[in-house]
C-alpha cells in the first residue's frame, strides 16, 4: 500500500502527533492510578500524582531542646530541629531543606528560613535551611523547649505500604480469592455446553436449525437485568439461594448466547472435507466433535474463554444480586464499590491500590492473550 | 469448605458431568434405543441421527431457556404484581413509574447515553483505526487504546475519580483549572453536563473495541476502489469519508448496536461515581434502587429496558437470517 500515489502525504506528521495525543489521553487516567497506588499517603494529599517525581513541601512541627547555655544575661539554645523525634516522624526517609518556619500553628510559615524571628520580650529564634536553629531567650527555658513549626521539602517517596495494607488488613485478600472462585468455574462450565450446541448448529441437519440460530442471536442482546428478580427467586425456591453455586449457574446462563454464537460462527468455517471424510471412515458425531472439531476450534474457544473470564471477573451486578452480601463472600468489585468507596472515600492511596489489585489480573490476561481476543471479536462481528 | 476448593471441585464435577452426559446419552441412543441392528438398522440410524442434535443442544437449550427466555416472561408477570407479590395490579407499576420524577430523569439520561456513547465511541474508534493503520507503531498504539476493555467498570470509575476529583492535588481537571487561577469545581455535580462526564468513562472503555473491529473492516476494503479514487484526484479526507466509510457501513452499524446494547447493561459507572445522585440516574442504576426492596417496580424497570432493546434484537435477527441464506 505504501507506494500508492498520495498515500504518503504531508499528513504523516499530523497523523503521528494525533495518534500520540490520543494514546496519551487514553493512558493518563490509568497511569495516574498506578502512580498514586505507590505513593506515600501524606504526599498524595499534598501534590498531584503528576508531580510524584518531585519533592513535596510538607508542614511539620517539632520542639527545640531545652539545654540552654547562659550567655551573659540571656540563655541560648542551639541544635538541629531534625534531632527532635517529633519532627523526624514527619519525614520517615529524612527531611530536606527547611523553607520557612514559624512558632504559631495558625501561621507555620511566618518567617523565611535563615531569618531571625523576633518573639517579643527579647526572645528570638532563627531556623536555617539545614535545620539548625538558635533560640535566644531571657529566661531559663527549664525543661521545655520552644515549639517550632516549619515547612520542609520532602523527597519523593514511593512505597508498597498501600499494597500491604490492602492485601492484608482490608479483607481484600479474601475478596481476591472470591473473585477467582467466581470467575474460573463460570468460565469453564459454559464452554463445553456451548461447544456441543455450536457443533450441532453448525454441522448437523435438522428441522428448526435456522430458528434456533435466530433465537441465539436474539438472546445475545437480552439485558441481564430482566433475569435478576425471577432467577433469584428461582434459586431461593430450589434451595441454592445466594451462593457461589448460584452465581456460577447465572454466569453460565448469561454467557451461553455469546459462546454458542462465537463458536458456531467459527465451526461453520472449518473445512468440510475433514469432517466428511471422518464420517465416511465411520466416526460417530461424538468422535468427530471430540477428536476433530474441538482441537481445531481452539482459537474460538480461547477467545470466548477470555471474554467470559474478563466479564465474570469485572462483573458487579450479578455478584451483587446472586452472592450473599456478607463480608466473606464479597468479590473485589463489590468490595470496592460498596465498602471502600464508602468508608475510605477520602483515602486515595488505598482506593488506587485496591483498584489496581482488581484490574491487574485482567490486564495480564488481556496483554498475554490479546491476539485471541481480537480474533474472537472479529469472528463475532465482521463478515 | 474453602471456596477455592469448592470452585475446583465444581469445575471437575461440572466438566465430568458434561462429558459423561454427552458420551452416555450418545451411547444409549446408538446402542439401546435405536441400535443399528435387528429388523430395521437403516431406519434406526436415521432416527438416531434425527434425535442426536437435540442431545447435543439439550443442556444449552435448557440453560438458555431457564436463564434468558423464561425471565423475560417471569419478569413481565412479576411486574404486574405489587411490591410483596400477592396482589395483581395490572400496569400499576408502570403507571407509577412513568409518573415518577426519578424514572423520567433516568429515562431521559438513558436516551442521552444511548445517543452519545455509541456515537462517540464509534467515531473516535473509526478515526483511531484509520490513523493507526498508517503508522509503524500503530499496533502498539492500538493495544494501548484497546486496553481499557480489560478493566472493570468499577475499576474504570475509580481511575476516573482521579481525573474528576474536587481536590486540585488529586483531580487533573481541577489541577488544570487551578493553574489558570480558577476555583475547583466538582464536575459530577454540574447539572445535566455531569451525565456526559460519566459517559466519557464508557466511551474511554469502548473506543478500543470499536477501533479493533473497524480497523479490520478498513483493511478488508478492496484496494482497487481506493486506487481508483486516488487516480481520480480524491484527497485524504474525501477518500476516507466518501470511499472508505460507505464501504464499511455494515460493520459500523454492528459496532454501534453492540455498544448500544452494552450501554443498557451498565449500571456500575453511575453506581460507583454518583450513586445516581445529582440527576445522573439511568435505567439500570434506577432499577437497582428497587432491587431487594420492591420487586414489582424493579421488574417493571427491567422490562422497560427490554422494550428499549427490542428494535436492536429484531434488527440483529434479521441480519443473521440474511447471512444464513
Amino acid at each position: 500500500m505504501d507506494n500508492i500515489v498520495g498515500k504518503k502525504s504531508g499528513l504523516t506528521w499530523a497523523v503521528n502527533i494525533t495518534v500520540l495525543l490520543l494514546v496519551i489521553l487514553w493512558l493518563i487516567p490509568t497511569v495516574g492510578l498506578l502512580v498514586s497506588s505507590f505513593r506515600d499517603r501524606d504526599q498524595i494529599s499534598e501534590s498531584g500524582w503528576w508531580r510524584a517525581p518531585f519533592p513535596v513541601e510538607l508542614t511539620a512541627r517539632g520542639r527545640t531542646s531545652a539545654e540552654a547555655a547562659a550567655d551573659g544575661d540571656v540563655f541560648v539554645v542551639t541544635g538541629n530541629i531534625y534531632d527532635d523525634p517529633e519532627a523526624q516522624s514527619f519525614f520517615p526517609s529524612g527531611g530536606g531543606d527547611v523553607v520557612a518556619f514559624g512558632t504559631r500553628g495558625v501561621n507555620p510559615t511566618e518567617f523565611e528560613a535563615g531569618a531571625t524571628a523576633d518573639l517579643g520580650d527579647g526572645e528570638s529564634l532563627t531556623v536555617n535551611g539545614d535545620g539548625t536553629y538558635r533560640w535566644v531567650t531571657p529566661e531559663d527555658p527549664g525543661d521545655r523547649g520552644q515549639r517550632v513549626y516549619f515547612a520542609a521539602e520532602s523527597p519523593p517517596q514511593f512505597t508498597t505500604a498501600n499494597y500491604e495494607q490492602v492485601l492484608t488488613a482490608d479483607n481484600m485478600d479474601r475478596a481476591f480469592i472470591n473473585t477467582l472462585t467466581v470467575s474460573i468455574p463460570a468460565t469453564v462450565i459454559p464452554i463445553l455446553i456451548a461447544a456441543f450446541a455450536a457443533y450441532a448448529l453448525a454441522w448437523m441437519e435438522f428441522p428448526g436449525r435456522g430458528l434456533l440460530i435466530a433465537a441465539v442471536v436474539g438472546l445475545l442482546v437480552v439485558p441481564l437485568q430482566i433475569g435478576l428478580v425471577p432467577l433469584l427467586r428461582l434459586h431461593q425456591n430450589i434451595g441454592i439461594g445466594q451462593s457461589f453455586l448460584g452465581i456460577w449457574l447465572a454466569h453460565t446462563g448469561y454467557g451461553l448466547p455469546l459462546a454458542v454464537y462465537l463458536l458456531r460462527n467459527y465451526m461453520v468455517g472449518l473445512p468440510k472435507d475433514i469432517i466428511e471424510s471422518a464420517r465416511v471412515d465411520g466416526a460417530t458425531d461424538f468422535q468427530v466433535f471430540m477428536r476433530i472439531i474441538l482441537p481445531l476450534s481452539f482459537p474460538a474457544l480461547a477467545a470466548f474463554a477470555i471474554f467470559q473470564f474478563l466479564w465474570t471477573w469485572n462483573d458487579l451486578l450479578v455478584a451483587k444480586v446472586f452472592l450473599p452480601s456478607d463480608d466473606y463472600s464479597k468479590v473485589m468489585t463489590v468490595k470496592i464499590a460498596d465498602d471502600l468507596l464508602g468508608s475510605r472515600g477520602g483515602d486515595w492511596g488505598i482506593l488506587a491500590t485496591a483498584a489496581f489489585v482488581s484490574i491487574a489480573v485482567p490486564l495480564v490476561v488481556f496483554f498475554a492473550m490479546q491476539k485471541y481476543l481480537v480474533r474472537g471479536l472479529l469472528a463475532g462481528s465482521v463478515k | 469448605m474453602n471456596p477455592l476448593l469448592q470452585g475446583a471441585a465444581t469445575i471437575l464435577i461440572g466438566v465430568g458431568l458434561c462429558i459423561a452426559y454427552f458420551y452416555f446419552s450418545n451411547l444409549i441412543l446408538d446402542k439401546v434405543i435405536f441400535p443399528a441392528r435387528g429388523k430395521n438398522p437403516g431406519r434406526n440410524i436415521n432416527r438416531a441421527n434425527a434425535v442426536r442434535p437435540w442431545l447435543f443442544m439439550g443442556p444449552a437449550i435448557f440453560a438458555l431457556g431457564l436463564y434468558l427466555a423464561y425471565p423475560v416472561v417471569g419478569s413481565f408477570i412479576r411486574s404486574l404484581y405489587n411490591r410483596s407479590g400477592d396482589q395483581f395490579i395490572g400496569f400499576g407499576n408502570y403507571t407509577n413509574l412513568f409518573a415518577s420524577q426519578g424514572f423520567q430523569t433516568a429515562f431521559f439520561n438513558n436516551v442521552l447515553w444511548i445517543i452519545f456513547v455509541p456515537a462517540a465511541s464509534t467515531f473516535i474508534g473509526l478515526v483511531a483505526a484509520q490513523l493507526t493503520d498508517r503508522l509503524r507503531w500503530g499496533s502498539v498504539a492500538k493495544s494501548l487504546i484497546f486496553m481499557p476493555m480489560a478493566i472493570s467498570f468499577v475499576g474504570a470509575s475509580l481511575i476516573w475519580k482521579f481525573v474528576y476529583a474536587n481536590d486540585p492535588d488529586i483531580g487533573i481537571i481541577n489541577a488544570v483549572r487551578d493553574s489558570f487561577g480558577l476555583a475547583p469545581v466538582d464536575v459530577l455535580q454540574i447539572p445535566f453536563w455531569n451525565n456526559f462526564f460519566l459517559m466519557v468513562i464508557l466511551v474511554w472503555i469502548q473506543t478500543g473495541f470499536a477501533m479493533v473491529i473497524l480497523s479490520a473492516a478498513l483493511r478488508g476494503i478492496p484496494e482497487e476502489t481506493i486506487e481508483a479514487a486516488i487516480i481520480d484526484g480524491a484527497g485524504p479526507f474525501q477518500l476516507f469519508f466518501r470511499i472508505m466509510v460507505p464501504q464499511i457501513m455494515g460493520t459500523i452499524v454492528v459496532v454501534w448496536t453492540t455498544i448500544t446494547v452494552l450501554v443498557l447493561k451498565v449500571f456500575d459507572i453511575v453506581y460507583t461515581m454518583t450513586g445516581g445522585n445529582f440527576g445522573t440516574d439511568i435505567l439500570p442504576s434506577y432499577m437497582m434502587t428497587f432491587m431487594f426492596r420492591d420487586d414489582g417496580r424493579a421488574t417493571a424497570v427491567a422490562f422497560v429496558i427490554m422494550v428499549v432493546v427490542l428494535p436492536v434484537m429484531w434488527w440483529n435477527i434479521r441480519q443473521a437470517r440474511k447471512e444464513m441464506r
